[in-house]
């Protein structure tokens, strides 16, 4: 059945394949100490930040939302792969996709959780953080977003350890020569798990819940990311089609991060029999597919007011197609999503390099596409701009500003690699059930 | 057009003539039901306990220096408004002849840095005439304001009489209130306030705003300070040239803060083609605007 993973492996080369990651190299321990400080030195900022107010950042008036709310739309979008892998195709008997389940979850897990942090870097007072749930109002949906944003966390990290309790009984039972701590850790975590068929029983029915709960939920959490635009009478943002355009936005960048993680940990973890050439070759048709939808959504999104021209967004259209943002607008449109949806539709462009290398231009023309829903619209306000500095007709970040952004992926890179560490990276159990079951 | 109107308008200040002298004395009662800062013994004033009770007191009784300081007591008293009021600006554009006086009074009051604008009188073109006017824009104090309704906190609220206000005390600095306002009326301290270190022991006033905060939004608040003094706001006073009218609409009265003048709210803004800004966006300005009758310069 599951077609991807060709080669005849043993349950014993299985095991030892896929947990030989779980150790602590001197590699690997160097790579930590590199994030630890990379991270300091971007936290350091943030001190700054906190000592001196926004006003280190090149925010102002009428630019008050920058790259951190931009920052923090593009952690949100590409949370939701987790929702679209392990659950929509999951949910289908798509069995291919079964050994990147939890690539995709560890994704959506890292994302969310420090989305939640880079809100808390845009506020003026994060010192009053705890107002929001004193004083929170039902009607703001900033208050929506919190919601469902902890909800999605706490559903994605169920669904990244439910389905994992055979693999961390596995790692209980056979890493002896792990830390102390490491062995406690497993032994807590698996819950006494023997692999009884109740305990299998039990815990397809509570992921199968999981599953199904996150779907609504992960939609939830990118239209409601969007309605923080759309609910304002902006042009630019006043748009009723955010909600599907910012959710399909979000599976191109989630794609392309899965793909870029699969890469890396298929070299770096050597696992080039469980992350085939096939599942690059299958996910790089997926990012076609959802590249294709997004594409149709920016079509809309920027012909139905250009066409009809109102004042307002005329002046937004045109800011964007052949004005002041019209060479980040087309590299990201172009350079960012149709060339490289388009390359991707030959076959040898899907082979592993060429399409991580792919991926992460969409990635990063995915991350300046939230910039452009967030800024532009800002500096197009109905009431001219005026008696003010200079440079608040325009938004340019500031040091301090793009280091507390690269603090917020350096956070991703810390949690996903040290998962990545503790726990088998391919769904061990679960390859071994789908090699069973082809063998009968 | 501009003719027509320019003959009402004549007809009208001549009308407003006679019964201005009336309505100047009729003006110093107009806001008056309100006031608990009169100094003057003698006089019967109502003031809002801290238990939210309206009582009326002698003056004399008052120790005015008391109250001011305690913050739970102004917090209270800003939330609850002035009961019975409607607050109103009419911003007569044809007299506007950018002396900046207002944005420099407003700045000083609230303690606002020079970019920092509760007011902006902004330099508008008028694309029928290829002209431009002066328009002062205020927050608009809408009826139904969107940057009420997207505050998490509650920070920013809507009073029965009226004014918008914005509590620095809760204020979480989202900015998402700056985001939704059409009319770009807020502004925010994004670094430490004017003469912060002046106003730390100052007890906090929402109804002025002062002392501002790091980290705050920050808004026109149609003056509520002087307006609970029975005072027009401190942009109203300060205008020159008699841009700025401020009253009550229950009373259907607007008091003109250059001349003192006051007039009818309704037929002023009847005899003059009045507008509110946007109002195809549904939020129900407070402020009116009188048309520029003639192109600057």
């Amino acid at each position: 059945m599951n077609e991807t993973i060709t080669k005849e492996l043993s349950e014993s080369q299985i095991d030892q394949d896929l947990l030989k990651n779980v150790n602590w190299g001197g590699k690997f321990k160097l790579w930590l100490a590199f994030l630890a400080v990379s991270l300091i030195i971007c936290l350091y900022y943030y001190y700054q930040q906190l000592q001196n107010g926004l006003g280190v950042t090149g925010l102002h008036d009428y630019v008050s939302w920058g790259i951190y709310i931009s920052n923090f739309v593009f952690f949100v979008a590409t949370s939701l792969i987790g929702m679209l892998i392990s659950s929509v195709l999951g949910l289908m008997n798509v069995s291919w996709v079964k050994p990147l389940a939890r690539i995709a979850e560890l994704v959506a897990v890292a994302f969310a959780m420090v989305a939640g942090l880079i809100i808390i870097t845009d506020m003026g007072r994060p010192d009053r953080l705890l107002n929001v749930f004193m004083h929170g109002r039902v009607q703001s949906p900033i208050v929506w977003d919190i919601a469902v944003v902890v909800t999605y966390v706490a559903i994605s990290v169920l669904l990244l350890y439910i389905p994992m309790l055979p693999d961390i009984a596995l790692c209980r039972d056979k890493l002896k020569n792990v830390p102390k701590w490491q062995q406690k850790m497993y032994k807590f975590l698996a819950l006494g798990w023997s692999g009884k068929a109740k305990q299998f029983k039990i815990m397809h029915n509570y992921t199968r819940i999981l599953l199904i709960l996150i779907i609504p939920i992960a939609l939830s959490i990118h239209t409601v990311t969007s309605w923080l635009f759309a609910m304002t009478l902006r042009s630019g943002w006043d748009s009723p089609i955010f909600g599907p355009y910012f959710v399909s936005g979000a599976f191109v960048a989630g794609c392309a991060a899965v793909i870029i993680a699969m890469y890396f940990f298929q070299k770096n973890y050597k696992l080039k029999d469980y992350i085939t050439v096939d599942h690059f070759d299958r996910m790089g048709r997926l990012l076609v597919l959802v590249a294709l939808v997004y594409v149709y959504f920016n079509i809309n999104e920027i012909i139905v007011p250009g066409y009809k021209a109102n004042t307002a967004d005329a002046k937004h259209v045109h800011e964007m197609l052949y004005g002041h943002e019209s060479v980040m607008f087309w590299l990201v449109q172009l350079g960012g999503l149709v060339i490289p949806f388009l390359l991707i539709l030959f076959r040898p462009m899907r082979r592993p390099l060429p399409l991580t290398l792919i991926s992460i231009i969409v990635l990063a023309g995915a991350w300046f596409k939230r910039v452009l829903i967030v800024v532009p619209t800002q500096l197009t306000p109905y009431y001219p701009i005026q008696n003010v500095p200079e440079n608040w007709t325009h938004y340019s970040p500031t040091l301090p500003e793009i280091a507390i952004t690269v603090a917020s992926f350096i956070l991703v890179l810390l949690i996903m690699t040290v998962l990545a560490k503790l726990f088998p990276i391919i769904p061990i159990w679960e390859v071994k059930e789908e090699i069973n079951h082809n063998k009968k | 057009m501009a003719n027509k109107n320019d003959k009402s308008r004549r007809k009208f200040l001549q009308k407003l003539g006679v019964a201005g002298a009336s309505a100047v004395a009729g003006s110093a009662l107009l806001l008056q039901g309100c006031s608990d800062s009169n100094k003057s013994s003698g006089n019967k004033v109502k003031v809002l306990t801290a238990d939210n009770k309206l009582v009326e007191v002698d003056v004399a009784h008052l120790k005015p220096g008391d109250k001011i300081q305690d913050l739970s007591y102004l917090q209270e008293r800003g939330r609850e408004g002035i009961p019975g009021k409607k607050f109103v600006m009419v911003v007569d554009l044809a007299k506007c002849k950018n002396a900046r006086k207002c944005m420099k009074a407003c700045q000083s009051a609230h303690q606002l840095k020079p970019e920092m604008h509760h007011l902006n009188v902004l330099e508008m073109e008028d694309p029928v005439r290829d002209t431009s006017y002066w328009m002062p824009k205020t927050c608009q104090h809408c009826d139904n304001p969107p940057c009420v309704s997207v505050c998490p906190v509650d920070a920013t609220f809507k009073r029965q009489d009226g004014i918008v206000l914005i509590d620095n005390e809760r204020c979480i600095g989202c900015r998402f209130c700056v985001a939704a306002c059409p009319y770009s009326a807020r502004t925010f301290n994004w670094t430490e306030p004017k003469n912060s270190e002046e106003f730390a022991e100052v007890t906090y006033d929402m109804e002025l705003n002062v002392p501002q905060k790091k980290g705050t939004v920050t808004k026109c608040a149609f003056s509520a300070d002087r307006v609970r003094e029975g005072k027009l706001p401190y942009c109203v006073s300060a205008c020159p040239n008699g841009v700025y009218y401020f009253g009550d609409q229950n009373e259907d009265l607007v008091t003109n803060g250059t001349t003192k003048k006051t007039v009818r709210l309704s037929a002023l803004l009847d005899n003059n083609a009045a507008y509110t800004l946007m109002p195809e966006l549904g939020t129900k300005p407070s402020v009116y605007y009188l048309p520029p009758r003639e192109s600057k310069g």
